[in-house]
């Protein structure tokens, strides 16, 4: 079976690595805070604490999104992506739904959770750098089957959208192309097969991709 | 074969190796010294995915104080961590342990999905070697291992070649080892993978899609000792190759 669908040319995609941070509202670190200093974690993390989005995980605008059999809910994590320009700083921002199999834990890496065929939503467009004042009066809603479910204020990172670039960028040369999501905010919704996700803010067009059945696997 | 991609004359060419030398596309012959080394991977229409397994040895995983994992402990790369054969991996600062990790890289050869561990092989397309340098006083335990301490510019050399798949008789009894300016410091065999290539094509194309050049470093075994700046650090898999790399002070 090839990845869910083909791209509309009409739709954003990414070029290059997608790469999302976890903790990055204050919220899921107050959240999170009671734990932070107990094993495994034993400290509050340092550096922002990254994820990678394989490009397996891509679903453009308007996409059905598979769900395995397997998982009987998904974590929705609304985000704003920064996409890097030429010059290493910011080209423009695009609304993803950074999809989840819910998990407790974030001591291992994600991949089982975050890396499943089609787990990103990313669109429609690409807004332009040039137009945003400020990343930090980004306001996202999410609606499930039309249903307000989270807000996210941008106002609250913990690392707003540059500290964050350049925080980054200590230890890791964003390319041109690359995304790096700035955060999915505090109690994230659970969706589930048949659910409509709408991912809307103010000055972007709205992301919208539904959940369906993965099609049970014939071997490749 | 065995396959390159190289810098010579401010192009970028696919090359064979050829008596001892490389033969490029266009036929002509040049010494390993004439050329840059690049990744040995052709370009793919999407970023390549690139795996890769922690504590995939159960002696590397004594060696941390780990119990073998029951599961693999994998995280994920960006592309932009990989550079080719005989570059420069910096060495940041004021910091105490930096490593080498000699692994068999596994390159995807066709979309892989739903793929049984007996039809395995038929989704490799070769192998090459990596060097999965890690930067230890980074660790953190979210995410572990988290990206500033394996996603670092220039901390992943790979290639030198890229071994078509059918020219590697066993890739599950392959000798493995480091040398640090000439000293022997890890050796080991592929046949001790806790998860071998096998499992692991199947564990992973359950729940995704693996597309050709997508990569999986298949972890390392026991015997990583600290690098500084001016140390010459060669991993080498037998069949495979002998990835030279040097150490540099940041700037």
């Amino acid at each position: 079976m090839s990845p869910p669908s083909s791209p509309s040319p009409s739709h954003f995609l990414p070029a290059g690595t997608v790469y999302g941070t976890l903790l990055n509202f204050r919220a899921e670190v107050e959240a999170l805070a009671p734990q932070m200093s107990a094993p495994p974690y034993k400290a509050p993390p340092k550096a922002p604490v990254l994820y990678v989005k394989t490009a397996n995980t891509w679903s453009p605008h308007g996409a059905a999104i598979p769900v395995p059999a397997n998982v009987p809910e998904v974590e929705v994590g609304a985000s704003i992506g920064m996409v890097v320009g030429a010059d290493g700083d910011i080209e423009g921002f695009v609304p993803m739904n950074d999809l989840s199999v819910p998990h407790a834990s974030f001591f291992r890496p994600p991949v089982k959770f975050k890396c499943l065929d089609g787990f990103l939503g990313i669109g429609p467009a690409l807004r332009d750098a040039q137009e945003v004042d400020d990343p930090a009066a980004f306001r996202v809603e999410v609606r499930i089957n039309g249903e307000l479910q989270q807000t996210l204020d941008f106002s609250t990172l913990v690392r707003p959208a540059r500290q964050l670039l350049a925080e980054v960028g200590e230890f890791m040369t964003l390319a041109h192309g690359d995304v790096l999501m700035l955060g999915c905010g505090a109690g994230r919704p659970l969706a589930r097969v048949g659910d409509r996700i709408e991912i809307s803010a103010p000055g972007f067009e709205t992301l919208t991709n539904t959940l369906v059945a993965e099609e049970t696997g014939a071997a490749a | 074969m065995k396959h390159a991609r190289i810098r010579y004359e401010n192009a970028v060419h696919e090359a064979v190796e050829h008596d001892g030398a490389l033969r490029l596309a266009d036929g002509r012959v040049v010494g390993f010294d004439a050329v840059d080394w690049l990744p040995p991977l052709a370009p793919t229409p999407r970023p390549r995915t690139i795996l890769a397994l922690g504590l995939n040895y159960a002696d590397h995983a004594k060696e941390l104080e780990f119990k073998a994992p029951e599961e693999p402990l994998v995280f994920v790369k960006g592309q932009s961590a990989l550079i080719g054969h005989r570059q420069k991996t910096f060495r940041p600062a004021g910091v105490q342990f930096m490593h080498y990790e000699c692994e068999l890289a596994i390159v995807i050869g066709k979309t892989a999905r739903h793929v049984k561990r007996d039809d395995a092989y038929d989704f490799i397309g070769g192998y090459t070697v990596a060097n999965d340098y890690a930067i230890r006083d980074y660790l953190e335990n979210w995410y572990r291992p988290n990206l500033r301490v394996k996603n670092r510019d220039t901390c992943t050399p790979i290639g030198p070649w890229l071994v078509d798949a059918k020219d590697v008789a066993d890739p599950m009894a392959l000798a493995l080892r480091t040398t640090v300016n000439g000293q022997v410091t890890q050796q080991g065999n592929t046949r001790d993978m806790i998860f071998d290539a096998p499992f692991l094509i199947e564990y992973f194309s359950r729940f995704m899609t693996l597309s050709p050049g997508d990569l999986i470093l298949t972890g390392t075994p026991d015997g990583v000792v600290d690098c500084q700046p001016g140390d010459e650090v060669v991993t080498e898999i037998e069949g495979i190759g002998a990835l030279v790399n040097t150490i540099a002070a940041a700037a």
